[in-house]
């Protein structure tokens, strides 16, 4: 599973619920194993003019996926199976927090590219993942983590496009992971129950819930972590072009919920469903 | 279980005697119809599995887990990173750049960002921030909405009876800034940051340490990874210890740790009980035609009775949208179990003065939080070996101008100068391993916090007469208004809050309004708003000492009075799956922190104790 596509309409209105939950990244981990962060937002409301929601001072965390992804990382590390596990993050200033939680959490280091204003309102799949690519190359990674979607837009493209940017092997939706030799085994969770499949290295991998339990970032780890490297990249540095080419139209709230309505006989249903019109 | 043969006949006995009492408590009969229902035959299920009432050192489930704790060391450690907490901090860091000296300070907030658990009106003062910052304006401190109108109403049930706000009075706003408490807060956390203090939130102080002396050490914070029955999981880790020469307690209202503190050092032997009211705000959306920024409105009357303390606030802010922030307080003496204060503030919502700036209005946020009404009687001794009380925690709220801010703020700065030369100076002079730091309290006598409480101390206790209300409001006429507190007496309380509840057979039920779902709101879509949540496998941080007692005390006797104040729904009784009979479910994940259940239980059963760091409301700017 996982396609990619390569052509996206020029213009989408985008429905978000309202009560959604946000993170920040999906991290990338590379292997030395990258991760993506996404930093997303917590309880959120439609901004009066439905251009987005508001986002000033609402509490922005890891992306739950992402903090799976991270977990995976460190644990591959603590397996020695891998060398190094870096971080990365898109976004602005605050996207270092993040980073800092990634490093707590066990990463060697992190790599913040920086996207502000504008850009980082704009900034979606295609970008990140072209983002990815040129750092993955750069890095020399033998796998990319991400987390299988953000919860903020649910795209759940990210992975499968740097996949294809880079013309690696994609393991999604892995529910468990491992190394056998220079090849990657993943179980993936699909419709119809468990699919396994062995990938090649060099790979990208996005997590699934089932993955593991990330850990709790404890304070001393965060004290350890500010003495941890994060190093400062510009999009432009590493030859991506981050324009849009999507316009978000508006923003709605999802509909309000009606209320049901109990009838007494089959007769009664099928009078109601012919008033809506609908039979 | 004894080994009968070890034992003297007098043992035998007493042991004999011991097992006949165990048998008896094992059923509990009480015969009156009245409590039958809720009394069971089951025994009582196991509600309360937190460590600190159930002890981890003989529970085999923690048997070989690694229990040792990373301690790091600061000059100073602050807990709670409220107004109070954060001052201290930022002055210590200004006397330090001043002075020229290095000065570690760390400042633990359980909140998972610096603003996110503050809750409050808000009219500020600017006294205090003038003095930290007199160039708060250019650093663009969030203080955009000055007082323009001064409104005080007493409601009756259809009217209104004006009041005039007369200079002088202590309701009278001139000069002052309606803010949104959270945002400041946020703000001055920026200006602790850039100045170089350490801030930790999502990372709860749980533990108070203690040196061989008794001083105080500093604190541990919260561990993480305990499930929900008190087991380890996989991701447990230890807290970790934070040592200080001198530890600065700010956990605002009705702290956890100031609690234990209180009893360890013994601050309260001379001084009255702290008495409280809860306060419970939401955030509104109006439409622009009644927009009227800087206006401040408050209320006293309806739909309280006049023996109820409490009011109302509505301040109109000016932050580029058509914002309201309003809310309601009811003193916690009250004496009807059946008082819901959340419906007590829907229902006042629909007051013919106040539900026509609410109509066509978004609610967008919800919250709740309790506030000190003691005022000077019930000040503790503020310092002890290795610490102090800064802030509402011992609690310098000026009762009825209803502002604490700026004296929280006030105590924080005045600590952080007492401090400064110990914690700075080459040796330690002191005679306990934590510095102990009396000249904090003299100071603040020497201020002008104390100088405000001194007198307003009899405007609230003046309330508990015939007359109520109106009683105590010609009181604050005569004595505040035109004679400025100087009178020679000084009024007291009543007693403990939780000791103030009637038994519910001798009150009646208040027939409360159907929330109507656009001005007046039912309480879990409330919750919901304050966006509140907890790790939801760990165990509930609301402890019971005794988990029969809900049934067997608060429910028989005065109705389960939990149900109607705690704010967000914790406490709920539910029947029996099995049996007759009800039991208390807990849904912890609901709270708010508010500590109304800690203060009002009648039965002083309920300890509030910290969640894991980060969980608790998400409020933004409120």
């Amino acid at each position: 599973m996982g396609s990619s596509t390569s052509l996206v309409p020029k213009s989408v209105t985008a429905a978000i619920n309202a009560h959604g939950f946000g993170y920040f990244g999906c991290p990338h981990t590379f292997g030395q194993v990258g991760y993506r962060l996404k930093r997303t937002e917590q309880y959120i409301r439609v901004k009066p003019d439905n251009s987005s929601v508001v986002t000033d001072g609402v509490k922005h965390s890891m992306n739950p996926f992402c903090e799976i992804a991270v977990e995976e990382a460190v644990k591959l590390k603590e397996k020695k199976l891998i060398k190094e596990v870096v971080a990365v993050s898109c976004g602005p200033q605050q996207v270092q927090e993040t980073i800092r939680t990634a490093l707590a959490m066990g990463a060697d280091r992190g790599i913040h590219v920086e996207v502000t204003g504008k850009d980082y309102e704009t900034l979606g799949p295609l970008q990140v993942s072209k983002i990815m690519a040129a750092l993955a190359k750069k890095e020399e990674a033998q796998l990319v983590i991400l987390g299988k979607q953000a919860i903020d837009d649910d795209c759940n493209q990210t992975g499968q496009m740097t996949a294809a940017l880079l013309d690696w092997p994609q393991g999604t939706f892995a529910s468990e992971l491992s190394l056998e030799g220079d090849k990657i085994k993943v179980v993936r969770e699909i419709d119809g129950g468990l699919e396994t499949i062995k990938i090649n290295t060099p790979a990208v991998v996005t997590a699934d819930l089932r993955l593991n339990t990330p850990r709790y970032a404890t304070l001393p780890n965060i004290m350890k972590a500010k003495k941890k490297k994060i190093a400062n990249v510009k999009p432009a540095d590493l030859g991506v072009d981050i324009t849009s080419r999507l316009e978000v139209l508006r923003v709605d709230e999802p509909p309000q919920r009606q209320a049901g309505m109990k009838v007494e006989t089959v007769d009664d249903l099928v009078g109601k469903l012919k008033e809506a019109g609908m039979v | 279980m004894f080994p009968a043969s070890r034992y003297s006949s007098k043992a035998h006995r007493c042991i004999r005697a011991l097992k006949t009492v165990q048998t008896e408590h094992a059923a509990p009969q009480l015969y009156t119809t009245l409590n039958r229902r809720t009394c069971s035959s089951v025994s009582t299920p196991r509600i309360t599995t937190h460590y600190t009432i159930h002890s981890r050192e003989k529970d085999p489930r923690w048997e070989g887990i690694e229990m040792e704790r990373f301690a790091d060391e600061a000059d100073v450690v602050i807990v709670g990173g409220g107004p109070a907490g954060l001052s201290a901090a930022i002055r210590l860091k200004q006397l330090a750049n001043k002075h020229e000296k290095e000065l570690r300070v760390c400042l633990v907030e359980k909140a998972s960002q610096i603003g996110a658990h503050t809750l409050s009106g808000a009219c500020l003062e600017p006294t205090a921030l003038r003095e930290l910052f007199p160039d708060w304006k250019e650093r663009g401190a969030p203080l955009n909405t000055p007082v323009t109108e001064d409104v005080f109403s007493i409601l009756t049930e259809k009217h209104r009876i004006p009041v005039p706000m007369l200079p002088g009075l202590p309701m009278n706003n001139h000069g002052n800034y309606i803010v949104r408490l959270g945002n400041f807060v946020r703000w001055l956390g920026e200006q602790a940051e850039e100045l170089g203090v350490e801030l930790y939130p999502g990372y709860a102080a749980a533990e108070v340490l203690f040196h061989e002396d008794g001083s105080v050490k500093g604190i541990a914070t919260n561990d993480v990874g305990i499930a929900k029955d008190g087991s380890p999981k996989d991701v447990f880790e230890r807290g970790m210890e934070l040592h200080a020469k001198v530890t600065l307690f700010g956990e605002g209202c009705h702290g956890h740790l100031a609690k234990q503190l209180y009893k360890q050092f013994n601050l309260r032997e001379n001084c009255e009980p702290q008495t409280y009211a809860i306060g419970l705000k939401e955030l509104w959306t109006i439409d622009e035609k009644k927009w009227r920024p800087g206006r401040v409105e408050h209320s006293v009357g309806w739909p309280l009775n006049r023996h109820t303390y409490g009011g109302s606030f509505l301040y109109h802010l000016n932050e580029g949208e058509p914002l309201v922030a309003l809310g309601f307080v009811v003193g916690l003496d009250y004496t009807n179990p059946y008082l819901s204060p959340f419906r007590e503030f829907q229902r006042w919502k629909h007051h013919p003065f106040v539900a026509p700036t609410l109509e066509g209005g978004n609610r967008i946020a919800y919250g709740a939080r309790a506030l000190n009404e003691g005022g000077l009687q019930s000040i503790p001794k503020l310092t002890f070996p290795g610490g102090l009380l800064i802030g509402c925690s011992p609690g310098f709220m000026n009762v009825p101008k209803i502002k604490g801010t700026h004296t929280a703020m006030k105590s924080g700065m005045l600590a952080a100068e007492a401090i400064f030369p110990k914690v700075t100076a080459e040796s330690l002079d002191s005679e306990t391993a934590g510095l102990h730091t009396p000249e904090y309290a003299e100071n603040l006598k020497n201020s002008w916090v104390w100088k405000e409480m001194y007198a307003v101390r009899n405007i609230r206790p003046s309330f508990h007469n015939y007359f109520g209300l109106y009683g105590g409001m010609i009181y604050t006429g005569i004595f505040y208004w035109i004679f400025r507190g100087k009178e020679p007496w000084t009024l007291k309380h009543c007693g403990l809050d939780a000791n103030q509840l009637k038994p519910a057979k001798d009150c009646t039920p208040i027939e409360y309004p159907k929330p109507d779902g656009k001005i007046s709101f039912d309480l879990l879509s409330s919750v919901a708003l304050s966006g509140t949540n907890h790790e939801g496998d760990q165990p509930p941080h609301l402890t019971l000492k005794d988990d029969g007692v809900p049934v067997n005390r608060n429910l028989a006797i005065y109705d389960g009075p939990e149900q109607r104040f705690c704010p967000a729904g914790v406490y709920e009784y539910v029947p029996l799956e099995t049996g007759d009979g009800m039991r208390l479910q807990i849904n912890a994940q609901n709270c708010v922190h508010c500590k109304t259940c800690d203060i009002k239980d009648p039965s002083q059963n309920i300890n509030w104790v910290v969640p894991e760091g980060g969980g608790g409301p998400a409020y933004n700017g409120m």
